[in-house]
Parts: C-alpha cells; sequence; structure tokens
C-alpha cells in the first residue's frame, strides 16, 4: 500500500479547496454580510458592524414572508405535478416498453436536452395574446378576440415549470423502478395479491425513493426561480428569487438582499432536513 | 395458470385499465408540441407566430451566420462549458476515487460536500458568488461564470463517477502497485483508462449543465455575455425573436447530440 496515504491527499484536498473556496465561503459571506446595516452597496473598506436591522426589516414587511410563502407552495406544486406526470412515464418505461425501452428512453431525452430558456420561450409563443393558443382557438372560430388570461401569471409560471421539469422528474424514478426484483411480484402474486394490490404494496413502495428523489430536483431549483417569472410571470407571477434579483440589481441593497437570501438558504435546508427525516430515505432503500 | 404466470402476465403482457402506452405517448405529445411550434417559428417568413403561417423561409438560418454578437455568445458558451466541465469532472473523479478506495477522517463530509451545491438554490449560490468575486475585487467575466457552473456541475459528475468507480475491481490497481507503479501512476495509467467512458459521458453531461445555465450566469458575468444570456437579454425585441429562435434551434441539436452520446456512454459501462 506504499504511497496510497499520499496519493489520498492529492485526492481529497483540491476538492475540498475549489468547494470550499467557490461554495462554502460565498454562503458563509452572504450570511456575515446580511448582518451589516448598509442599505446600498457595500464599501467592503467601511469598519465591520454587526446588526439585526435587515432581518429586522424582514420580519415588518409581510409581503416578503408572503411572497417566501408564495414560492414554497408554487415549488410545492410544480414538484408535485412534475413527479405525478413523470410517474406513468418512469412506470411505462420500466415495466412496459420491455426491448424498445431505449428507444422511448431517448424520445424522452430530446425534450430532456432542449435549452431551457428555448422552452420557456416555447411558452410564450403558446399563451400569449397572439400566442398559438390565442390564434388557434381565434382561427378556429371559437373566439373572436383574444384571451388576455393566460400569459404574465402564477399559473403560467406553474406551467411554463411543470414542462421543464417533467423529462428530469421521470429519470431517478425509472432508475428506482430498474431496481426492483421482479421476484416480490411474482412471490406477490403466487400469494394471490392482485394487480392493484402489487401495484400500491410493492410497486410505490420501492419506487418512492426514486419519486422522492425527483421532487426535490424539482423542488428546489423551482423555489428560488427568477428567470422564469420574470418571462412569462408579469407583476403576478414575481417571486422570491425575483426580489432577491432586485436587491442586487435595481435597488443595490446588497446587505438586505444577503438577508433575504440567507433565509431561502435556511428554509430550504431544512425543508429536505425535515423531509429527509419523516420519509427515512434509507429505510425505504433498504 | 401457475402464479409466476399470472404475475409475468400483470407485469409485462397483461393488461391493467391504466392504457399505459396511452399515457406516455400523451405526455409525450405534450412535451414535443411547444418545442414543435418553435421550430416552425424559425422557418415562418413573419416575425410573429400567427395561422396560417404567412410563408415558409430560411431567411433566419441565414441571417444567425451574419450575426457576429450572436456567434461570439455562442463561443463564449463553449469556452465556459468546456472549462467548467473539466474542472467539475476533475473534482468528482479525485472525490469518487478518495471515497471509495479510501477510509480516511473527513470522508463523510468530502461526499456531502459534493452533493450539497444539488440542494442551495441557484439565485443563493448566484448572488454569494457575486458579493465573493467583488469582496475579494475579482472583475467579473466568462471565468468567474466558469468556477460558478463548476461548482453546480460538481454533483452531477459525482454522481456519474461514484456509481462506476463502486464497480472498478480494486485487484487491478493492487496488480499495479505490485509491479512497482506509484498510486499516482496507477491511476492515470489504470483507472482513468477503465473509466474512460463514465468520465467522458460526466464530462458531458457537465457541459450541458453549464452549456444551459442562466440564473448563476446572470450574476457573473462582465462584459462578454453567454449564449442563455444573450438570449435573456434580447428576449423583449420581438423583431429578434426569429434569429435567437433559429440559433438556440441550432444549439440545441448540438447539446441533444451530446447528451445521447452521454446517454449511451453511461449505459455501456453497465
Amino acid at each position: 500500500m506504499l504511497g496510497r496515504r499520499g496519493a489520498l491527499r492529492f485526492l481529497a484536498l483540491p476538492p475540498y479547496a475549489w468547494l470550499g473556496l467557490f461554495f462554502v465561503l460565498p454562503l458563509l459571506l452572504i450570511i456575515v454580510i446580511s448582518f451589516r446595516p448598509e442599505t446600498g452597496p457595500i464599501d467592503f473598506d467601511d469598519p465591520w458592524a454587526v446588526s439585526l436591522v435587515q432581518y429586522q426589516r424582514i420580519w415588518e414587511t409581510p409581503v416578503y414572508l408572503r411572497l417566501l410563502a408564495i414560492s414554497i407552495l408554487m415549488a410545492l406544486g410544480v414538484a408535485a405535478a412534475a413527479t405525478v406526470l413523470a410517474y406513468p412515464i418512469a412506470y411505462f418505461l420500466a415495466f412496459r416498453a420491455r426491448e424498445r425501452a431505449v428507444f422511448y428512453l431517448v424520445l424522452l431525452l430530446i425534450p430532456f436536452a432542449a435549452s431551457y430558456l428555448l422552452k420557456i420561450m416555447a411558452w410564450r409563443l403558446m399563451l400569449g395574446q397572439e400566442g398559438a393558443i390565442n390564434s388557434f382557438l381565434q382561427f378556429s372560430g371559437l373566439t373572436s378576440g383574444p384571451l388576455d388570461l393566460l400569459l404574465y401569471s402564477r399559473a403560467a409560471v406553474m406551467i411554463a415549470l411543470v414542462y421543464v421539469w417533467v423529462p428530469f422528474a421521470a429519470l431517478p424514478i425509472y432508475a428506482a423502478m430498474q431496481r426492483i426484483d421482479r421476484g416480490h411480484q411474482e412471490a406477490a402474486a403466487d400469494l394471490g395479491a392482485g394487480p392493484w394490490s402489487r401495484f400500491w404494496r410493492i410497486t410505490i413502495p420501492l419506487s418512492l425513493p426514486g419519486a422522492l428523489a425527483a421532487f426535490f430536483m424539482v423542488f428546489i431549483p423551482t423555489v428560488g426561480e427568477y428567470v422564469t417569472p420574470s418571462l412569462v410571470g408579469g407583476t403576478e407571477g414575481f417571486m422570491y428569487g425575483n426580489l432577491i434579483q432586485d436587491f442586487f440589481t435595481s435597488a443595490a441593497n446588497w446587505a438586505q438582499g444577503s438577508a433575504l437570501s440567507a433565509l431561502m438558504l435556511v428554509v430550504t435546508l431544512l425543508l429536505v432536513a425535515v423531509a429527509l427525516r419523516v420519509v427515512d430515505v434509507r429505510r425505504l432503500a433498504a | 395458470m401457475t402464479g409466476a404466470q399470472r404475475a409475468r402476465s400483470a407485469i409485462g403482457v397483461g393488461r391493467t385499465r391504466v392504457p399505459l402506452r396511452a399515457t406516455y405517448v400523451v405526455i409525450l405529445a405534450l412535451l414535443y408540441f411547444p418545442i414543435g411550434l418553435l421550430f416552425l417559428f424559425s422557418f415562418n417568413a413573419n416575425t410573429q407566430l400567427n395561422f396560417p403561417l404567412s410563408g415558409l423561409t430560411l431567411h433566419w438560418y441565414q441571417e444567425v451566420f451574419e450575426d457576429n454578437a450572436l456567434l461570439q455568445a455562442a463561443v463564449n458558451s463553449l469556452l465556459v462549458g468546456v472549462a467548467a466541465a473539466t474542472l467539475a469532472t476533475s473534482i468528482g473523479f479525485a472525490v469518487s476515487v478518495a471515497v471509495v478506495r479510501f477510509r480516511f477522517r473527513g470522508r463523510a463530509g468530502l461526499l456531502g460536500l459534493a452533493g450539497l451545491p444539488l440542494i442551495v438554490p441557484f439565485i443563493v449560490l448566484g448572488v454569494s458568488l457575486f458579493l465573493l468575486f467583488i469582496f475579494v475585487d475579482i472583475p467579473r467575466s466568462l471565468v468567474t461564470i466558469a468556477i460558478g457552473h463548476s461548482v453546480v456541475a460538481v454533483p452531477f459528475a459525482t454522481l456519474i463517477l461514484l456509481a462506476r468507480m463502486v464497480g472498478l475491481d480494486p485487484n487491478l490497481e493492487d496488480a499495479a502497485m505490485d509491479l512497482g507503479a506509484t498510486y499516482r501512476t496507477t491511476l492515470r495509467l489504470v483507472v482513468v483508462p477503465l473509466m474512460g467512458a463514465s468520465l467522458l459521458s460526466a464530462w458531458l453531461t457537465c457541459f450541458i449543465v453549464s452549456f444551459d445555465e442562466v440564473a448563476i450566469a446572470l450574476f457573473l458575468a462582465g462584459g462578454d455575455p453567454t449564449f442563455p444570456i444573450f438570449l435573456y437579454g434580447q428576449l423583449r425585441f420581438a423583431q429578434r425573436l426569429p434569429v435567437l429562435i433559429a440559433m438556440a434551434v441550432l444549439l440545441m441539436i448540438g447539446t441533444v447530440t451530446l447528451t445521447l452520446v452521454a446517454f449511451r456512454l453511461g449505459r455501456r459501462r453497465a
């Protein structure tokens, strides 16, 4: 084993250094900056003062907390919808497609790989006043004028995001289903379980870790979204991420933006930790 | 009918009341329809998508190749993607070898750290790096975007490489070392070649993650935009839309090809 321990240092240190420098350090930095009292761009040469004023302002501004709650609810809705829509896709690929599974999987990978902005843009074309749906409705004579209720709404943001994430969510569910031992199904059938009973009592519990992974892989990027709301959300679809973005761009109030970001970080990590505790993934995976 | 036959018929060939294939086809059609519409729009003679179409043209594709700012943005994305993917794959490789082959203090911590970027919202990481680079006086540029992307791509590289590393026979490394190779040489001459397909698969996945990423990049960009940033900035100009979509369609063909290659390589290892 000569030289192995030396190699370990050379393997473990660079990842620790890179992620420490460009992942852990910046997150600590916003937490520190969130305790500064400034309300504009910060001159880092100024003396450091500790203040709770940024958090106090968040507490005293119900709109901020309301927006955080709305964003969490929207992300829960998007993640649930994407997971539910992805589940039959994964089920079909894992259990029904058989020798053509690769073909069907590739069909799914194409919309998966299409650019995110392109997909959001597609929904602008779909939902806009002069968009495909309105244009089609008028062309076919179903409506006489353009309907105004489609684009620039919370619903538009959620539809576009569910659309973006469905192919992504199908992959971990599919992976979990592929690992299910067919022997369980046969044993259950031998013991007299019908198809529904086998589905509820074998397939669902054994694919749950994959479904949970899918749910969180959608929830986390969605809860911090600001690009999609800015493109299809209008003022109604404004999310917590847009609030943070405003404090770093137009408002240039970095300390307040840092406090809002730190709050989002803590809330997200807490939600993930609670969910992992409640569902106990390790027991499910075993 | 035996139990096993009954089970097979119910799982595989038998019918349940849920029309799964139809469900799959409907969901997939819904996924393809909006992209297809964009594709159609890129050949549309008018700058607005109205039915019936006013005519088909290749004009927008021609205009793509005359638009230097657009092409430069695509090249910038390529550079950022190559740098970020190379960094993230190297880190993912080091993490997977260290975690699978060694027992050491901080092992769980290293694995956790490599996965953690997945559960931090991009906007939080974006603004954090934005402040860090201002704090240490590093001007924002394509380099800072590549650094940000390397961080968010690490979990993807690590997951792919870890799966391969677990399945790699440690006797091969022991044999190389018995024959006198140092561990570094063994990694270079034995482990890296054995993991070749997975390394490429991880690299391509990271490249695509970076190539498509805009939420972090918007905070870290200096004067030179990547393609998604360029796209985002130009979206408000309706006149520009067909050219942008034409370019996006061309790039999409590229990323789809890369995804399929990464997918094939990823399957081959199994």
